[in-house]
């Protein structure tokens, strides 16, 4: 091929070297805008002689437990012998009953022939645990999980009970909508908890049952909260499928359920990927409304680590980092699952 | 086959407007019925009404002896022998080619795959689009989304099959494709009601033709008498302005 000189073409290249250029110039003041307001942030908190002290984090997330191995007969101790991974500690009273108490790591605090009274520490040994931090992160996704199903199969159902012809199930779902999304979430919270709650637990109390725990309340008014607007997401992607498509699975003989199951559900889930997502995000959020009925999710759970660690600043900061963890997880899914539809 | 007794249809939305008024007619097997008028003469909606897409307000509808306004007729069974072509394809635009052929197949006649999948094929040969059986429709021609629908319809083995303006919706150079494969639906027997405006098919290949006007049939006959000589001045006056 013949390469000729392009007066229109030349032209158009500095054009994108200077729009190049302009480019990198406002990344430049982004990153320095950033980086100003954290400069800022930082400088307000020594104006307040505000400690920061990052070390202390860690513990929240993994820390080193140490457990107490303790007698529990009075005797003396008759032997201390190596065993697998630690040592034995055998204790022999005066009637001659013997017990072996195993101390892991082999950490023993005691001599034989010591006299030892009940509780005595015969050793320690150290195990690495969960903070709270970790366990609150925990109990908050395993809500989100839980409720998500739940919403989304309540969603489901109340989108196609919404554009239902039979009156009972529209009006149903009407009635559920309106009262779901005309009402503040804490308020659901508390309703769940301190009425339903109530009066489940008692009733299965009075038939001899045991009670659910209040965590199942809790998520039950997070699934319900979201499933009210997922029934419009879903309503409103079943609707934006144009109508010959009904009419075609139809003049094909398939009844109602086929032609919703094979033809329009897929059609519809497709395009109701992205605002379902932003309502899933949103539960993520919201369940940090759980902490006020106990549950030590993990806004609860940074509440109390901010009570005993004694630096609000670092904490709320990691508690927020979290939270954009898992959104951001879900997000990047959405969009893994959108892409791979687009595919297909 | 095909026995239409005295409907009618009101629809309200968006306003009032008589569609059917006292429409009665009988098709046989193997007939091929040309149904044209000016628009909003209630032709679609006696299509539409045929296999019950909408619901005629009064009157009989016996499709091979069973009668479709019956409340106790199983309607998606009478579907299920009654094809339907559109005028906008309305191909499943998530399911390929094969797919959109096999799946009625598959979920209401209840063939095995391998079954559905041939019947398929044998069928795409037919229309002569058997080399795009895994594409997707939004990757064919208007033409060739036409022609994937009609096979989709043949699928199901009908007695019946009802063409909706099947090549209003298509770019002038891919009508003769479709009208060819109807064509030679016609010269096999197949019993065929089209509302179209293509008056070469309805001259070429009707038995007869149906003139509707303000949702009544207001002139039938065969295509010469037709369209040498009308007898109904409003069948005169639209012949006069489409031709």
């Amino acid at each position: 091929m013949e390469v000729n000189w392009d007066p229109m073409n030349a032209t158009g290249k500095i054009g994108v070297l200077r729009k190049d250029f302009s480019y990198y110039l406002w990344v430049g003041v982004f990153f320095l805008c950033l980086g100003g307001l954290i400069a800022g942030l930082y400088y307000s908190t020594k104006q307040i002689d505000y400690v920061w002290r990052w070390y202390r984090v860690p513990q929240y997330f993994f820390f080193e437990d140490t457990v107490d191995v303790r007698a529990e007969i009075e005797g003396t101790v008759a032997a201390i012998n190596p065993a697998d991974g630690g040592k034995s500690v055998t204790v022999k009273n005066d009637s001659g009953i013997s017990e072996s108490y195993f101390v892991p790591g082999g950490d023993v605090r005691v001599s034989e022939g010591d006299y030892i009274y009940p509780a005595d520490v015969l050793g320690t040994s150290k195990k690495w645990k969960a903070g709270l931090l970790l366990q609150g992160l925990w109990m908050t996704l395993k809500i989100s999980v839980i409720a998500t199903f739940f919403g989304m199969i309540i969603g489901l159902f109340g989108g196609l009970f919404r554009i239902s012809s039979n009156p009972a199930l529209k009006w149903a779902a009407i009635t559920y909508i309106e009262i779901i999304r005309g009402s503040p979430l804490l308020v659901q919270i508390f309703i769940w908890y301190f009425v339903l709650g109530t009066l489940f637990n008692t009733l299965l109390a009075h038939a001899g049952l045991p009670e659910i725990p209040d965590l199942w309340y809790g998520t039950a008014s997070l699934a319900c909260f979201a499933g009210a607007y997922v029934a419009e997401i879903v309503r409103a992607g079943i609707q934006s499928i144009h109508r010959g498509q009904t009419e075609a699975a139809r003049s094909l003989g398939m009844n109602y359920l086929q032609g919703m199951y094979h033809v329009i559900l897929p059609q519809a889930l497709r395009r109701i990927i992205p605002p379902l997502a932003g309502q899933f995000i949103s539960l993520i959020k919201d369940s940090s409304l759980l902490g006020i009925i106990a549950i030590r999710e993990l806004t609860k759970a940074t509440r109390e680590v901010v009570t005993t660690s004694l630096q609000p600043f670092e904490m709320w900061f990691i508690c927020a980092l979290l939270y954009l963890v898992l959104t951001f997880s879900l997000s990047m899914l959405t969009q893994y699952l959108e892409r791979r539809m687009l595919v297909s | 086959m095909i026995d239409v007794t005295d409907i009618n249809k009101t629809f309200f939305v968006p306003h009032k407007v008589k569609a059917l008024v006292g429409v009665s007619t009988k098709i046989a097997a193997g007939e091929v019925v040309v149904v044209i008028g000016p628009s909003g003469s209630g032709k679609s909606t006696f299509l539409r009404c045929l296999n019950h897409l909408e619901a005629a307000d009064s009157g009989h509808i016996l499709i091979d002896g069973v009668d479709i306004l019956d409340r106790k007729t199983n309607i998606n069974k009478v579907r299920a022998e009654v094809g339907m072509v559109f005028q906008s394809f309305n191909l499943f635009p998530h399911k390929t080619v094969l797919e959109n052929i096999t799946l009625a197949q598959r979920v209401v006649r209840k063939r095995d795959k391998a079954a559905a999948r041939e019947k398929a094929m044998t069928l795409l040969k037919k229309v002569g689009i058997h080399d795009k059986a895994n594409a997707y429709p939004d990757n064919l021609s208007g033409g060739q989304q036409q022609r994937v629908a009609i096979a989709r319809a043949l699928a199901m083995d009908p007695k019946v099959m009802l063409f909706d303006e099947p090549t209003s919706a298509l770019d002038p150079e891919m009508i003769g494709e479709v009208l060819d494969v109807m064509k030679t639906l016609a010269r096999e027997g197949m019993t065929m009601v089209v509302v179209t405006h293509e008056m070469g098919f309805a001259r070429e290949v009707a038995d007869r033709v149906i003139f509707m006007d303000e949702g009544a049939i207001v002139e039938v006959g065969t295509p010469e008498h037709f369209f040498k000589n009308p007898t109904h001045d409003r069948t005169k006056l639209f012949l006069s302005q489409i031709l």
